[in-house]
């Protein structure tokens, strides 16, 4: 009889961090960050239909880097959560704590218990009536979930970037228009200009009667990023 | 509560009713068996206009014979670019608005894109099926949904029977117990192209001649200041018309009626 090899599980933990980080890593960066009027997300995207940033309700987005597949299904679930606890209590019961704590529930669960890692790492925004009001939680592959104050980096190269963001951003409060150039500024380095037809922005609007979500596209776009 | 995962076999998709059963499994039907009286809306009105579309609706419930509210509204945005009005059983009917808006918001999200006007008014018209059981028992959900199709460039009013079957109306429509004598009002005074203080006026004029003939349906209530809900439905979306202005064109709805001499 044959016996499997034994394997520490320290080492099987290790394996499986490695394997989705270097999923992540593959893919492009992603910065969202308060500004006076709502909350900024970017990503760098050429596709036009494909999307990273989405709505999931009222005034919570939802930001995922990774494999697209994977994080498009978790995006899918979290807007049937908030739907249906939403029409089952009141719209005001929903919020950005408790959807991250589910995500980061079933990422903890794929994490040590399925074949696979999910090679994501993903964001749930809720834009609040002042910017102390916003909430940013960036999940992990393995669950770990992080309140992030302000500004937030998801991706392979985040560490970079967020150097990069942190130089970008002053001390006062931005406008829409300086959030996106330092976000864009961010993402795309010294060497490198990022136009419109690669990029993916979207906002919460703080001043939205009610769903606060809206892509920022061209002919907005283009203005936005040369101004200033 | 937590997130829910479908293997590809049992995904609701885009659908939120289909979530819902999956999650919850099938509501119990209710029965009525007479003991209880139930609440009844009553008229509601949609006509088309240069611009797109206004709907209106009294503010009188009923529980047989005693009013049961005089404030109840019939006439909700379904989203952003269309509304429904309801008449018949309130409760089963203002759960429906609930679920029909959840329902498209819904779509819109999960899918990336809205559903064409059509395919919201076929929607509707399922949700109405699923409630012929109950319409059966005397809870008939009988509303009117009205839109500005964005694609078509104009404005579009779908009827519904029981079965949930729909009907496209040409011009307007109204429903309800007052929905005959409103019907007749408005289409001796339909012209093609109303601008939209005169597609207003004809709403509000179908609905005063509904409460003249039907006990269930309320007239203005300059007492208390309550007057129709009216919105209109164009390009720029749904705009729910503010009670002064409504105010406004019952006065001069009013003061013609007292000097033309209304006929006893």
């Amino acid at each position: 009889m044959s016996m499997p090899f034994y394997v520490a599980p320290e080492q099987v933990m290790k394996d499986r961090a490695d394997y989705a980080r270097k999923g992540i890593a593959r893919g492009r960066s992603l910065v969202a960050l308060s500004y006076d009027q709502g909350i900024l997300i970017c990503a760098e995207n050429p596709s036009r239909t494909l999307h990273k940033v989405a709505e999931i309700y009222d005034r919570i987005a939802f930001a995922g880097v990774g494999k697209f597949s994977e994080f498009d299904s978790l995006r899918t679930s979290g807007v049937r959560l908030a739907d249906v606890k939403g029409y089952t209590y009141s719209r005001e019961d929903v919020d950005a704590r408790s959807l991250a704590n589910a995500y980061a529930q079933l990422l903890g669960q794929v994490f040590t218990h399925e074949m696979k890692p999910m090679e994501v790492e993903i964001l749930v925004a809720e834009v609040g009536a002042d910017p102390t009001g916003d909430q940013l939680f960036r999940i992990s592959y393995e669950g770990t979930i992080v309140d992030e104050e302000g500004s937030t980096v998801l991706g392979g190269d985040a560490e970079t970037v967020r150097e990069r963001l942190k130089a970008n951003l002053g001390d006062g409060s931005l406008d829409m228009g300086a959030a996106l150039r330092a976000a864009v500024g961010a993402l795309a380095g010294p060497e490198r200009v990022l136009e419109a037809g690669n990029l993916e922005v979207a906002v919460l609007s703080r001043t939205a009667a009610r769903r606060a979500f809206r892509r920022i596209v061209d002919p907005e776009l283009t203005p936005l990023l040369s101004a200033g | 509560m937590t997130l829910p995962i479908f293997s590809s076999g049992q995904d609701p998709g885009p659908s939120f009713s289909e979530l819902l059963r999956r999650m919850n499994g099938d509501q119990p039907l209710l029965r009525n068996t007479g003991a209880v009286e139930i609440t009844h809306g009553t008229t509601i009105v949609a006509l088309r206009y240069a611009e797109g579309v206004v709907m209106a609706g009294d503010r009188r419930a009923t529980e047989g014979y005693s009013i049961a509210s005089r404030a109840i509204d019939k006439v909700f945005p379904a989203d952003g670019h269309s509304g429904v009005a309801i008449a018949g059983a309130a409760g089963p009917a203002v759960e429906m608005v609930r679920l029909f808006q959840t329902e498209l918001e819904h779509y819109e999200k999960v899918e990336g894109v809205a559903l064409s006007l059509e395919g919201k008014a076929n929607q509707l018209g399922g949700m109405i099926r699923r409630n012929l059981p109950m319409a059966m028992e005397g809870l008939a959900v009988v509303p009117i949904y009205a839109g500005y199709d964005l694609r078509r460039r104009i404005g579009r009013i779908f009827k519904y029977d029981l079965t949930g079957g729909r009907y496209e109306e040409g011009d307007f429509h109204a429903t309800g117990s007052g929905g005959r004598d409103a019907r007749t009002t408005i289409k001796l005074g339909f012209r093609d192209g109303l601008d939209r203080a005169a597609a207003i006026q004809l709403a509000v004029e179908g609905l005063y001649q509904a409460a003249d003939e039907d006990s269930a349906t309320g007239g203005p209530d300059v007492v208390r200041g309550i007057y129709p809900t009216v919105a209109t439905i164009t390009a720029t979306g749904f705009e729910r018309v503010s009670d002064e202005e409504v105010a406004q064109r019952f006065g001069e709805l009013l003061q013609r009626k007292t000097s033309e001499g209304h006929p006893r």
